[in-house]
């Protein structure tokens, strides 16, 4: 007893300042890819980018490039292989987005909404109604649809005391009886539909979904393999979406706070 | 007298060099093998000229080598598992993958639900107790936490386990059939996310055969990066284990605090390559980011307090005996059970199982390392966590003597090419890669054909073979025991179901 005490005090307190502070990552950390208009030469590099891309996130267009988070699994394979360093990842780790289409970039810009100034992707908070239901408790039921346990992993990871997600009012419950959003990862292969479906069907509504992971976005890696993987969108529309191979936990936190217009 | 063939891990041979055996000459040089005390990593079919071939790989107990070997079948062959109860998982994926009946196997159940007149996934016919006060519990495919899916069937006699039966093939994506069509950009990633809590150790397995299929010597100073990362690896997930175990024993502070320090050694990583879980660090050829001195000194400032926080966390659970007596005689598995049933990793040894293929079968480059083989006899939760605990200190002084020993040395991070574009390696080729993951070791085997690409690439998670230790550590057992028992192994599903 006494040295759990001790260990108490030496273990110290370690909660996070976010979001008062923003949180620091490390100086490899790959977060939302940039592309630079004035150094990206479409047309005399054999789209190397493109080629590069084992998801195929990545199109050329007359005008320059659009990369897709929604299909990024953040490898890099396209910043080693461009010839004119057009592509480089910062260290933004903000990338969720409400639609589907705000999670494709272009070069000077995220999402293809004219009036989002800024450049991360587009996160529109949930309407004012939901929002008076959520905004305060916020209950999640994951479902892991084939996820390969990164994901799964990192949404336990805000249950810890580092990122300590209790303490915005959101929490993992059981029973789908007991959720207000399915937060789904993994490609949701065919052998996982009809469990997913029965879940969905057992939550009540209001209902909000979250696809986390690009598996979940799009199928990712997935997408094209006989377990016919294509993500959440195959059977429901999400209403969040968080890129990432595995999303870091203050992507996916990042994202259920502006969902719920908590920052 | 027939033989198989010897290989070194890692290393690999032309595929005809592979002794194709009558089928009885097999069944006996398997006999032999196994009562030296060899273990089986692999057993996979190969379609060849109308028939199917049957690949085994072993790992030797008393040389630093492997034994691989084949057998050609036709519709039908007298099941091995009888004798070989190791093989009863293999055999019934050859069944499910080939439609090639093992005669004489038992339990000719789906294991993935993949085949294209497979039933609905979870729909079989499950070992069924009768009697008055029996009766049945079934868990999954989605369970209670935040956890990967499979459904799990309990027969019961009151609170007694009297039979667990695991059903997996939820999370089939079918990774390892797209080998087959040779993907090139997205081998790699697709091995990173194989199971992706493992994501360095499957990582090495596949650039390891790509390496030896392409005769690419990879430089020390790589290996060393790739070692150190596979032991974070190793340090992420023991730490987080012992954590969780502690969350359902109710014992709050060690769960608590080592939640934290989990994610410590995957921020470590993520100061290596910038991915918590090793993406992108391992390649072919070696590895892409490196550890330079201001790194080496950095990454040694935050190992050493997390190590220490470690270590003051797990300790308060032996130190408390209503903790260690709730872990001991629980869930045993006793040693002749984990070895006839092929068991790997921290599971084996916490039966008593001397098997480290980090210590045993070193590859390249490797062979100082240093580290102590950690092994218990109780096969019970308490050996289990013990066996983690001791693993962990294990990987502290390793990384800590290997960050030392990367001063200095200049050599380049990635050796020469591996391998030319469309082509895996060398054609005709048949390669075995052995990697200790923190489950157990990984077996990675591939058969380029004459133009060398790839013909088969089989992959085999520690889980595929622990699952069953699962099962049998629950016999007997409360059913309120479950959740314990099933963190001490904490296996992957998407590693079985690929």
């Amino acid at each position: 007893m006494l040295h759990g005490l001790i260990e108490r005090l030496r273990q110290k307190k370690r909660t996070a300042a976010y979001p008062g502070k923003p949180p620091v990552l490390p100086e490899r950390f790959r977060g939302l890819p940039l592309i630079a208009e004035a150094a990206c030469q479409t047309g005399s590099c054999g789209k190397a980018c493109a080629s590069a891309c084992p998801t195929g996130a990545i199109q050329t267009h007359d005008n320059g490039l659009s990369l897709d988070l929604g299909l990024c699994i953040f490898c890099a394979a396209c910043a080693s292989a461009c010839p004119h360093a057009a592509i480089s990842f910062s260290r933004e780790y903000r990338l969720a987005g409400t639609s589907r289409e705000h999670l494709v970039i272009r070069a000077g810009r995220c999402g293809q909404a004219e009036d989002n100034p800024g450049d991360i992707p587009l996160l529109v908070p949930l309407d004012r109604k939901l929002r008076s239901m959520f905004s305060r408790s916020l209950k999640l039921r994951e479902i892991s649809a084939a996820g390969c346990n990164a994901c799964e992993a990192d949404c336990n990871a805000l249950g810890n005391i580092l990122f300590d997600v209790q303490r915005f009012g959101i929490d993992f419950v059981a029973s789908p009886r007991h959720a207000d959003a399915l937060l789904i990862t993994g490609p949701l292969p065919k052998n996982m539909r009809l469990a997913v479906q029965k879940c969905h069907a057992a939550a009540p509504n209001p209902k909000i979904i979250i696809a986390a992971g690009t598996c979940a976005i799009s199928g990712g890696l997935f997408r094209n393999l006989s377990g016919q993987g294509k993500g959440v969108p195959e059977l429901f529309k999400p209403d969040l979406y968080i890129p990432g191979c595995p999303p870091h936990p203050f992507t996916i936190l990042d994202g259920l706070l502006r969902l719920l217009g908590r920052i | 007298m027939a033989q198989f063939i010897t290989l070194t891990n890692g290393g690999s041979c032309p595929a005809e060099a592979v002794p194709v055996l009558r089928y009885d000459d097999f069944a006996a040089c398997l006999k032999d093998e196994v009562h030296a005390g060899a273990g089986i990593c692999s057993f996979f079919g190969v379609p060849h000229a109308r028939q199917l071939r049957l690949y085994i790989v072993l790992v030797k107990k008393d040389e630093a080598t492997l034994a691989a070997g084949a057998m050609d079948v036709g519709q039908s062959y007298a099941a091995l598992t009888p004798e070989f109860p190791a093989l009863h998982l293999f055999e019934r994926e050859i069944y499910e993958q080939f439609s090639v009946l093992p005669q004489g196997h038992s339990r000719l159940k789906p294991v993935r639900f993949d085949g294209t007149d497979s039933p609905q996934v979870g729909d079989m016919d499950f070992f069924k107790a009768e009697g008055n006060d029996v009766h049945e519990v079934a868990v999954g495919p989605i369970h209670a936490g935040v956890i990967e899916c499979g459904h799990f069937r309990f027969q019961c006699l009151g609170e007694i386990v009297l039979h667990l039966e695991i059903s997996l093939g939820y999370h089939h994506r079918g990774l390892e059939a797209c080998f087959n069509q040779n993907p090139q950009k997205n081998a790699l990633p697709l091995m990173e996310t194989l199971a992706g809590d493992s994501s360095i150790a499957h990582a090495w397995a596949f650039s390891t055969l790509r390496e030896s299929l392409n005769h690419t010597a990879v430089t020390r100073r790589a290996q060393t990066i790739r070692a150190i990362a596979l032991e974070l690896e190793r340090l992420a997930n023991h730490t987080g284990d012992l954590g969780a175990l502690a969350g359902d024993m109710g014992y709050l502070p060690t769960a608590s605090f080592c939640g934290r320090l989990r994610g410590d050694f995957l921020n470590m990583t993520a100061m290596l390559c910038g991915n918590r879980f090793g993406r992108g660090l391992v390649a072919p050829g070696g590895v892409n980011f490196d550890l330079e001195e201001a790194l080496c000194l950095h990454l040694e400032k935050k190992l050493r307090p997390a190590a220490r926080d470690v270590y003051g966390a797990v300790d308060l659970l032996w130190e408390t005996p209503s903790v260690t007596s709730r872990m001991m005689e629980i869930g045993v598995v006793p040693e002749q059970a984990a070895r006839d049933l092929g068991l790997a990793g921290p599971a084996a040894r916490a039966s008593g199982l001397r098997r480290d293929v980090r210590i045993t079968h070193p590859l390249p480059g490797l062979q100082e390392s240093q580290l102590t083989m950690q092994v218990e006899k109780s096969g019970d939760v308490y050996a289990r966590a013990r066996i983690r605990l001791d693993e962990i200190h294990e990987s502290v002084s390793f990384i800590l003597r290997e960050l030392g020993g990367l001063h200095g040395q200049a050599e380049p991070l990635r050796a020469g090419s591996a391998g030319a574009p469309g082509v895996y390696g060398r054609p005709s080729t048949f390669g075995a890669a052995l990697v200790e993951g923190w489950r157990g070791e990984i077996c990675h085997t591939a058969l380029t054909d004459a133009a060398g690409r790839l013909q088969r690439y089989k992959i085999v998670d520690p889980s595929f073979r622990n699952w069953i230790g699962l099962a049998l550590a629950m016999r007997g057992g409360q059913i309120s025991d479950f959740p314990l028992c099933n963190k001490s192994f904490n296996l992957s599903y998407c590693g079985v179901d690929l």
